[in-house]
């Protein structure tokens, strides 16, 4: 019965896969080890809560090809469940120990989808992404409309120390919380990416390949759609239910349309089409909204300018960009690639230094008047009210775009050339077989 | 099947209109099980819209269609391809990201019962990987295990259309022009293919090349103006005067006319 040409035998186990497990457990476990500041700690836990987030969002967007503009709805509602949890445990009325009060975040957030998704999954492709941004807008309509339940412009506050501390464990200490959401992390990232090895999820990948060939191999897209959609707000209310223990508020703006954009954005950034770019998605997520948001007051023009190449340059996102080098460097030939990407680096950041330093000036001139025209960027003084600065910035910017225009160019060449080089090797290698 | 009935697949006076447009006006048909039927006729004369009509892709404006004397006209496509029908398509419609080898697991799933099961590892699934592998073998494009569908040869995409619609095992197969824009040599290769995978099924083909129809059909269904004028075997079709008149005389002299500029 087997052919003797066939190569592949199903492997049981896959070392590599340990191998990628392991290191992820590891890098979260030692994490809050090497970066020790509050800041680090706070910013590593929001950090785990995103990466669930942005994962869930990806189980729709990468795996099930549903653009969603409303699933803060689903995180935020989650939270909101989670906090009125948390504070009925601090009254005494439910004994329920904090460390699950996620999981009722998440059957929230799935409570929630399983009905706004029945609705939303009906349709697929742009009507879908319609109806989650009108389903988005009603719940954040709502949010206004029953200060009760979310707590009007003040939110819901609560204490994560609550109920019978287990093994001295009380969550009071950041360091507690962080390897609660760790954990978490960890079991919802595996549990979300064994979902695309079950029959469910491969034929979640069916349906956004091409829905009306599904429906005849004997599936319900609408089903599928739906049962994925569940998922998803399952995880989404976890993740949702954990920043609620972390921040201890929960506010209206966590079922914004801002919260939504942020998950889209950056599930994106990180790439949708390979399972783990969500994570590295989320990762930039906080470092821009913490750090990056602290550094400069342009911090989403920035966003916006980076989001705007991806999606021209590189729609597979970050991930696809490390995939495609990885593949260029398993065929040997990343070496003679790394001088462009350094001279593609370099002139890069003459374009920020020259770009950056006119966006800086004309915010100063905006928004911080009363400070005086003067201002530090990159640790040149600069005058914005002075014409040497702007000509002097512009003339970086103009060196620095028609440098990086020359190395792209070379780039483009060389990259086309390996490209073809390793298409041809394929061939070679199946011919070969 | 339950009925019992001694057709696989019946059709009593189905009607289509699109608007005011008639485009199916009343066709009957009545296919036994495991016989190969081609169904040819002129362009515009409804056959792919038939097809369209038996697998659900549209609904029928009147008429019934029975498969294996169950009614199934009104149901989904999935509710009929879940009692034995599958169909392939003009234009391949693939599962585009997906390797060959998914392509085909896909196209299992549902057939050997796993439904939407999300607390099962396709790895254990070891009758749909089985029988995904030996599809795969069937179609001949085992050594393209792991390529992605987008990137095949269209021959390749043609063969891939044919393993999909037969993997699930239904008992009626319906393709559509399947050799449609081959070579010459690979329609031959491809009409083998075709009676090799399809063999104890009962199959309901869409077909252009004569050659084709009158090597692989037991029986020829002629569809003019959304009518099926004649169903018998090819001999007797060839001989049908109104077929003839209607069809088959231009179109076989225009392919003898063809074969005689292209001696030349």
């Amino acid at each position: 019965m087997h052919h003797p040409g066939k190569v592949y035998r199903f492997r049981p186990y896959n070392v590599g896969r340990w191998v990628v497990w392991g290191l992820y457990a590891i890098v979260m476990l030692v994490a809050p080890l090497l970066f020790t500041s509050s800041l680090s700690l706070t910013m590593l836990s929001q950090m785990g809560i995103a990466i669930i987030a942005c994962l869930a969002f990806n189980m729709l967007l990468g795996q099930g090809g549903m653009l969603s503009f409303g699933h803060a709805v689903y995180s935020g509602l989650g939270s909101f469940f989670a906090i009125h949890t948390l504070n009925m445990v601090s009254a005494g009325t439910l004994a329920l120990p904090v460390s699950l009060v996620p999981v009722v975040g998440g059957l929230a957030g799935m409570a929630v989808s399983i009905l706004l998704g029945y609705v939303t999954t009906k349709k697929a492709g742009t009507p879908f992404a319609m109806i989650t941004l009108g389903v988005g807008e009603l719940v954040w309509a709502m949010s206004l409309m029953f200060p009760g339940f979310f707590g009007g412009e003040g939110g819901i506050s609560g204490n994560r120390v609550a109920g019978e501390p287990f093994l001295g464990i009380t969550f009071g200490p950041q360091i507690q919380l962080y390897y609660l959401i760790a954990i978490y992390t960890f079991v919802c990232t595996a549990a979300m990416f064994a979902f695309t090895r079950t029959p469910l999820g491969r034929m979640l990948n069916a349906v956004r390949d091409n829905p009306e060939r599904v429906e005849f191999v004997g599936y319900n897209t609408q089903i599928v759609r739906y049962i994925a959609f569940i998922a998803s707000g399952f995880f989404m209310g976890i993740s949702g239910g954990l920043a609620a223990l972390n921040f201890e508020i929960v506010t209206a703006e966590v079922v914004s349309a801002v919260r939504s954009g942020a998950f889209l954005l950056f599930t994106f950034l990180g790439g949708a089409v390979f399972f783990f770019g969500p994570i590295i998605g989320a990762i930039l997520m906080v470092l821009a909204l913490v750090l990056l948001s602290e550094l400069t007051q342009a911090w989403l023009l920035y966003l916006g300018l980076v989001f705007t190449f991806m999606v021209m340059y590189a729609p597979g996102g970050i991930s696809s960009l490390i995939m495609m080098n990885l593949r260029v460097a398993a065929f040997g030939k990343l070496r003679p690639l790394l001088a462009s990407y350094l001279a593609l680096a370099g002139t890069g950041f003459v374009i920020l230094a020259g770009s950056g330093a006119m966006i800086e000036m004309l915010y100063h001139l905006q928004l911080n008047q009363a400070l005086g025209p003067e201002l530090k960027f990159m640790g040149a003084s600069l005058n914005a009210k002075d014409l040497d600065s702007w000509f002097g910035a512009a003339f970086v910017l103009a060196i620095g775009v028609a440098l990086f225009e020359m190395t792209r160019r070379q780039f483009v060449r060389e990259w086309g050339e390996t490209q073809e080089w390793i298409e041809k090797e394929i061939k070679r290698r199946e011919a070969a077989l | 099947m339950s009925a019992g009935s001694e057709f696989a697949l019946e059709l009593r006076d189905v009607r289509k209109s699109f608007g005011k447009t008639e485009i199916i006006r009343g066709a009957s048909l009545q296919v036994r099980p495991g016989e190969r039927v081609a169904v040819i006729g002129p362009n515009g004369a409804g056959k792919s819209t038939l097809f369209n009509l038996v697998s659900g892709r549209f609904g029928s404006t009147s008429g019934d269609i029975l498969l294996a004397g169950r009614k199934i006209d009104g149901l989904k496509p999935y509710e009929i391809n879940r009692l034995g029908l599958a169909r392939s398509f003009q234009v391949s419609n693939l599962f585009t990201r997906l390797t060959v080898f998914e392509n085909l697991r896909c196209a299992v799933l549902w057939s050997l019962g796993y439904r939407y099961s999300f607390w099962k590892f396709l790895a254990d699934a070891r009758d749909a990987n089985d029988r995904a592998e030996e599809v795969m073998e069937m179609i001949k494009l085992h050594k393209r295990r792991d390529v992605q569908a987008m990137n095949l040869t269209y021959a390749e995409q043609r063969a891939l259309e044919i393993g999909i619609t037969i993997a699930g095992g239904a008992q009626v197969i319906l393709l559509d022009e399947p050799t449609a824009g081959m070579s010459k040599s690979e329609t031959a290769r491809f009409v083998n293919l075709i009676r090799e995978v399809t063999v104890g099924k009962t199959l309901l083909t869409v077909e252009h090349d004569m050659g084709v129809v009158f090597g692989l059909a037991d029986k020829i269904a002629v569809l003019v103006y959304g009518e099926v004028i004649a169903f018998d075997t090819p001999e007797r079709v060839r001989a049908n005067e109104r077929v003839q008149e209607a069809y088959l005389g231009s179109v076989l002299a225009e392919q003898q006319a063809q074969q005689a500029a292209g001696a030349h």
